[in-house]
């Protein structure tokens, strides 16, 4: 009997490595795609082989990146955008969170609906008319207007993210501070904010994600090439006439390479920051 | 405490963000509402006016290729398929990475979440590399491996909405699995061990415990999830490089991307956002009534 449950234990444990690794060769499979591409050579970009370090393999795409392309003033255009938006939404998101955690107020309910109601908005909605508001404003071709909607675009989420978070942190921390003789902002930031770290890691990650990834406003808006972010100088290399596909993967990577770091780093914060504030009571 | 300090503080933490708000979200909303009544195009962009109406009509009435139905049948299936195997990949994967034996989680646990990390554009473009004809690795996999013949999947429609489902699917089960597995470890443990001297089965315990206790968690990140999926404009639009083959792979966004952007169809884009947006808040206004989702938030 008991050699039985036990051989069943470690048949179900061996199960659960194999359907695990399959879904991590799965997960990963697409991203050595990109490598492979990014190290081909010039001359055999179109290969029917399968391999993942491919014949003759070469940096000479990303060396090409650095001295052929202007790659190096989009990374630091994209990381002024992406530092800037985050600094702000992290801001942003951690005070108004936390009002609607603690107080209660004349259209609190109804600030957090809308909010949520934002998030119904199908994507492409405010494009045109934020277009013709920069236009007349003359803010086309700056990095205000894009900062300024980029930090819009994840300000709801993670809002609601910090708001759920703070849920969680129990109020008479903040009362004893008070009676220890600090003022309401204090207890705010010298106690609360510390123990919110989880939410606000991720509500950094998820400002940072929204700047660092985005295309299409970004494809409206900053027209001048000086300007160009990673993924406009990225898409340039597929919209030419020929793909240039080693310039292309080698770019791809470069740009992922941050901000899978990034997630690794926080992916511990990922777990508890993003539901424990569902979880309370 | 001095009440009129209070309120300034309650504004000083609120008012910032809802300036922002209001100025890239709901100022451009209202302007949309007005653009959907309007007649603005490309030869009117500058002489546009009010005319009532008819781009609602037109949304619902004109003769389009593909028509405003079939797309929106056609979103339906997208999101239901890609929500049904999220949540189911994502619960499954979490269920096994929550077992207490098992060795090396933190490594699978990153592997796992690698889809999520990438890029949206480059996910998409990458995984339309995969799906060419003669030198995407798919083929290759399914024509060497398999010895199945090679299938063509970017020039029928058919073929081509499966390619952009593969693809968002692949993209979008690392959300459900961390989300969900969050609530497992939530979870006391004490209930499985209650379970276990009751001498309740694996299935049991799963059905009677694990789901209704993630459940809250879950509906939710579900409504979210349907929300992103429905209005996921990057995947299709890239994949398909456009709605190829002949506007055949649309889902309603990507279809109210083409109208405004490469034709120039201001005042029915406008509209046709209207319609989705109305759908989307029907829906999300509904399931969370009905599995009381919110209630807790206030």
């Amino acid at each position: 009997m008991a050699l039985n449950s036990n051989s069943k234990r470690v048949f179900r444990l061996a199960a659960t490595y194999i359907v695990l690794i399959i879904f991590c060769v799965i997960a990963v499979y697409p991203i050595l795609q990109v490598v492979t591409i990014s190290l081909r050579p010039s001359d055999r970009l179109l290969s029917t082989s399968l391999e993942i370090i491919p014949e003759n393999a070469t940096f000479d795409n990303y060396v090409k990146l650095f001295t052929d392309q202007p790659f190096l003033l989009w990374l630091w255009n994209s990381i002024l955008v992406s530092g800037v938006v985050t600094v702000t939404g992290v801001v942003l998101a951690a005070m108004t969170g936390y009002a609607f955690s603690r107080f209660h107020f004349i259209g609190k309910k109804f600030g957090l609906l809308s909010l949520l109601t934002t998030q119904m908005f199908p994507a492409t909605m405010l494009l045109l008319p934020l277009y013709i508001m920069l236009i007349k404003l003359g803010l086309i071709n700056t990095y205000f207007g894009v900062i300024i909607i980029y930090s819009a675009t994840a300000l709801p989420f993670t809002i609601w993210t910090m708001k759920g978070y703070y849920d969680t942190i129990p109020t008479s921390l903040e009362e004893a501070a008070r009676i220890d003789g600090c003022n309401q902002f204090q207890a705010f930031y010298k106690i609360i904010l510390p123990l919110a770290a989880p939410a606000l890691v991720i509500t950094a990650l998820f400002s940072f994600m929204t700047a660092w990834a985005e295309y299409l406003v970004a494809a409206q808006i900053l027209q001048d090439s000086k300007l160009w972010t990673l993924p406009l100088g990225l898409k340039s290399f597929e919209s030419n006439m020929s793909t240039e596909w080693g310039l292309y993967g080698a770019s791809s990577i470069i740009v992922t390479i941050p901000v899978v770091i990034l997630f690794l780093a926080l992916s511990k914060y990922l777990v508890s920051g993003l539901t424990l504030g569902s979880v309370k009571g | 405490m001095n009440r009129l300090q209070h309120k300034f503080f309650i504004a000083f933490l609120v008012v910032p963000s809802f300036l922002i708000l209001f100025a890239v979200v709901f100022y451009p909303f209202v302007y949309n509402v007005v653009i959907s009544f309007s007649n603005m195009n490309l030869r009117h962009i500058k002489d546009w006016s009010i005319i009532g109406p008819q781009q609602y009509i037109k949304v619902f009435t004109e003769p389009t290729q593909p028509n405003f139905y079939v797309v929106f049948l056609k979103t339906i299936i997208w999101t239901v398929v890609n929500l049904t195997f999220h949540v189911v990949i994502g619960v499954f994967l979490a269920l096994l990475l929550n077992q207490r034996e098992v060795k090396g989680k933190p490594l699978f646990r990153t592997l796992l979440i690698l889809p999520w990390a990438i890029p949206q554009y480059i996910v998409a473009l990458t995984w339309r590399g995969m799906f060419n004809y003669e030198y995407g690795s798919i083929n290759l996999i399914i024509t060497k491996y398999l010895n199945l013949p090679a299938v063509e999947w970017l020039k029928s429609p058919t073929e081509a909405f499966i390619a952009c489902i593969l693809t968002n699917v692949w993209l979008g089960f690392p959300f459900m699995m961390v989300i969900a597995l969050g609530a497992l470890q939530s979870i006391p443990h004490e209930l499985y061990e209650a379970a276990d001297i009751d001498g309740a089965s694996w299935w049991h315990k799963l059905k009677n415990i694990t789901l209704p206790l993630i459940r809250p968690v879950m509906i939710p990140a579900i409504t979210l999830g349907t929300v992103w999926t429905f209005n996921n404009l990057n995947i299709v639009w890239l994949v398909s490089n456009a709605g190829e083959p002949s506007d055949q792979t649309h889902i309603l966004v990507s279809f109210v991307y083409k109208a405004a952007f490469n034709l120039y169809r201001y005042g029915y884009a406008a509209a046709l956002s209207m319609v989705i947006f109305v759908i989307l808040l029907g829906f999300s206004l509904v399931f969370m009534k009905k599995t009381k989702a919110t209630e807790a938030a206030y």
